[in-house]
């Protein structure tokens, strides 16, 4: 409590208020002609590009890197890495955060959004890979929200319902990661009705494999990378445990990370042989794709090998950024960049600023959120009644 | 008079259209669907086409969209390639052939697959395939994702980007509505070169056959819609390679349906798999901490034993050592009490002797 009050004495107008508070501003006026008129209003799509950044930015990359809450969890309760305990739950903040914001940028996206449920409960479309997708999320944010109410519960002072929910704790993972692995690779999924549209080096069969695939190192690679900033601004809240298991945590999880990228990279190259490919390679499509692969898949890899056995957490730290660059830059390319290749460069898109404005407000709302979270509820820290 | 025999197809379609909402079309499956039986289409001649951009009108009226920005006589709008939007299900595209002189006119609308990309794609089942043969588009359900016009090989599905409320997803309909009533579509009748016809796809393939054969060098032998994507109730023959004349040759003849039937099957596959897997991993990660454990009760217990034994050895040496301090104690007690009586004696005597001659006798 006295930290809440000396925050209250400082003035409001930190430096990271006012700019938040300006991209708020900034958003909610954009949702209101988002709402009155229409995408067209504040989007730059069009019959062609029917999917731009709220879909590859917002959706594909909000869930891909929301993929720690499983990680970490099934790393911790499922594996019996119990040295792990301290990162579950902001891993399963960040992705009950992480969700919930995609599912509100879907909000934003699709026409009309109180219709969202409809494919749930009034006429499921089976065949939809979409249908999963949705399917799975709607469930998923059901769990990840029971797996993180202890903490508010616990916040509450609520004894009873959390430690019936704690009970619950195996089967929620268990069923979180089967959620996860259906959905995470029906994203890609979703891109193999149009061979015909997305360039063949990023089409594959495989698309389902390399979207679950990187999402265990794009989460692995979030954890390291939230890790980081907490410790930056939020030390204050951490207890002894957390602080003493926060290195090996950075340092195991660049470890695994750096196995899963190398395994990654192994599955593209077959991707590519079992289309042949190869001769794509020598393009400038090839140049980039060589560029998404190697240049933020195979460097960061290396880096967390090496990082891992130096121990250093400066290099883990660096490599979970270019890791998380590169899992983005792989889910831009595909709904954007590479998709609609063969169309002329005049009907291509390009985001209008409204919509990164939009993107960049829902992220916003996600930091905001976390730290209100944060500094309030025992995330970084064991609540003292409930030590074991 | 009795029913014609398309009012009688036309009320089985919309029959067909309600009841049998979910078909194999739509289904993911490796079954080949070579469309309903006695379903319509209709077949473009582009070498009959004119340009005259009839049709599109009759669209537009029947559709009852909003009037054009330039009238439908107005034929400069023919010099921009154009594709349909949400006010507009047809456009005539122009295309200018390198070695004549006479361009190629070709219609663009929806291709009314047999098993629709739109269809499948589609998480609400807004977009069908009914027994006309139309892919038709319920906008009650529709949510507005678009995933229609991303899975659509054709691009022609369009979106009503500038409605804030109630935006549609909107395309050619085939005129499903005239059809149940016994009408032509309206661009068909509307056609006065006989560029498009109207029937059953069965009949329709077996004209364009015989338009090919009979002209062959009027035609290139292919028709397209009759393999494209599994098949289109939409036919098109022309005396152009297609590709020239803005139809993709690239898009193969399997139905979109079969690109995305293997993730589709591997959900079931990870429904009953995972739990198994996941929870031997737990029981396996758990077992291996239990025997740990007892690893270590083992081994603490073993040790102390251990150590007790060792602890009884001392024990013993120690008492072996302490009686025998405590024997040599007593001895060397006894030698002590021994001398001192030997030297009490020798004293005594000493002192007997100095004192008289009969103590010593006593002493002994």
């Amino acid at each position: 409590m006295p930290q809440e009050t000396a925050q209250v004495n400082k003035s409001i107008f930190t430096p990271f208020n006012v700019i938040a508070g300006m991209i708020i501003f900034c958003g909610l006026i954009i949702t209101v002609l988002r709402f009155t008129g229409g995408l067209g209003a504040v989007t730059n799509l069009d019959d062609n590009n029917p999917w731009g950044i709220w879909i590859g930015f917002d959706l594909l990359c909000g869930v891909a890197l929301a993929a720690g809450g499983y990680v970490t969890s099934a790393s911790c309760y499922i594996f019996g890495l119990k040295r792990f305990h301290s990162a579950v739950r902001p891993a399963i903040l960040t992705a009950f955060l992480g969700y919930a914001l995609v599912v509100m940028a879907l909000h934003y996206d699709v026409g009309r959004p109180w219709r969202l449920p409809y494919p749930i409960f009034l006429s499921p479309g089976t065949t939809s890979l979409l249908f999963e997708v949705g399917l799975c999320v709607f469930l998923y944010l059901t769990v990840l929200f029971i797996e993180f109410s202890p903490a508010a519960l616990e916040w509450l002072g609520l004894k009873k319902i959390r430690n019936l929910v704690v009970r619950l704790t195996l089967v929620l993972t268990i069923f979180g990661v089967i959620l996860s692995t259906l959905h995470q690779s029906s994203l890609g999924a979703l891109y193999m009705i149009a061979p015909s549209k997305l360039h063949p080096l990023w089409y594959s069969g495989y698309l389902p494999v390399f979207f679950f695939v990187s999402s265990v190192f794009a989460g692995l690679s979030m954890v390291i990378f939230e890790g980081s900033l907490a410790h930056r601004h939020l030390h204050h809240k951490m207890d002894e445990t957390h602080l003493e298991e926060s290195a090996g945590v950075a340092l195991g999880f660049g470890k695994a990370a750096a196995f899963v990228m190398m395994g990654y990279v192994g599955v593209k190259f077959i991707g590519i042989a079992m289309d042949n490919n190869w001769h794509y390679l020598a393009t400038g499509w090839g140049l980039w794709f060589l560029l998404e692969l190697i240049g933020f898949v195979v460097v960061p890899a290396f880096m967390y090998a090496i990082a891992a056995r130096d121990r250093n957490l400066r290099l883990v730290r660096w490599a979970s950024i270019l890791a998380v660059l590169g899992v983005v830059l792989n889910r831009l390319n595909i709904s954007v960049v590479a998709f609609n290749w063969h169309l002329p460069s005049a009907d291509r898109y390009f985001p209008s600023w409204m919509e990164i404005a939009i993107s960049l407000f829902i992220v916003t709302i996600g930091v905001v959120v976390y730290r209100f979270v944060t500094t309030r509820m025992p995330i970084f820290y064991e609540h003292p009644d409930y030590e074991h | 008079m009795g029913i014609s025999r398309r009012q009688f197809l036309g009320w089985l379609g919309a029959a067909g259209a309600g009841a049998t909402a979910v078909s194999r079309a739509e289904a993911a499956s490796n079954k080949q669907f070579d469309g309903y039986p006695g379903s319509f289409g209709i077949l473009h001649d582009t070498t009959r086409c004119i340009g005259c951009r009839k049709c599109e009108e009759a669209c537009n009226k029947v559709n009852e969209l909003p009037a054009p920005e330039q009238p439908f006589d107005d034929l400069s709008v023919l010099d921009k390639t154009r594709r349909t939007r949400s006010d507009v299900f047809t456009v005539v595209n122009q295309f200018q052939k390198e070695d004549s002189q006479l361009p190629v006119f070709v219609k663009k609308q929806c291709n009314h697959c047999l098993e629709p990309a739109c269809a499948s794609a589609c998480f609400v089942r807004a977009l069908r395939k009914v027994k006309t043969g139309a892919v038709i588009y319920d906008e009650s359900l529709c949510v507005g994702c678009r995933y229609c016009m991303v899975a659509c090989p054709f691009n022609i599905p369009a979106y009503e980007y500038n409605e804030a409320i109630t935006p549609r997803v909107t395309k050619c309909t085939m005129c499903h509505p005239r059809i149940e009533k016994g009408l032509l579509p309206g661009c068909v009748e509307s056609c006065p070169k006989e560029a498009l016809a109207f029937g059953t796809r069965e009949r329709l393939l077996k004209t364009a056959r015989r338009r090919i054969q009979k002209y062959p060098n009027a035609y290139i032998d292919h028709i397209y819609g009759e393999q494209e994507m599994g098949g289109t109730s939409w036919l098109t023959i022309s005396g152009t390679h297609f590709s020239e004349i803005g139809m993709r040759e690239d898009l193969g003849t399997q139905t979109a349906s079969s690109f995305t039937a293997g993730p589709l099957a591997a959900v079931p596959v990870v429904v009953a798999l995972w739990p198994v897997l996941l929870t031997g991993i737990y029981a396996i990660s758990k077992r291996k901490d239990k025997i740990a454990d007892e690893e270590r009760i083992h081994a603490v217990a073993q040790t102390v034993a251990d150590a007790n034994e060792e602890m009884q050895v001392k024990l013993a040496k120690m008492k072996d050592s302490m009686a025998k301090e405590k024997e040599a104690a007593i001895n060397l007690e006894v030698k002590r009490a021994l001398e001192e009586a030997a030297k009490e004696a020798a004293e005594s005597q000493q002192a007997s002797e100095e004192a008289g001659s009969e103590t010593p006798k006593e002493e002994k």
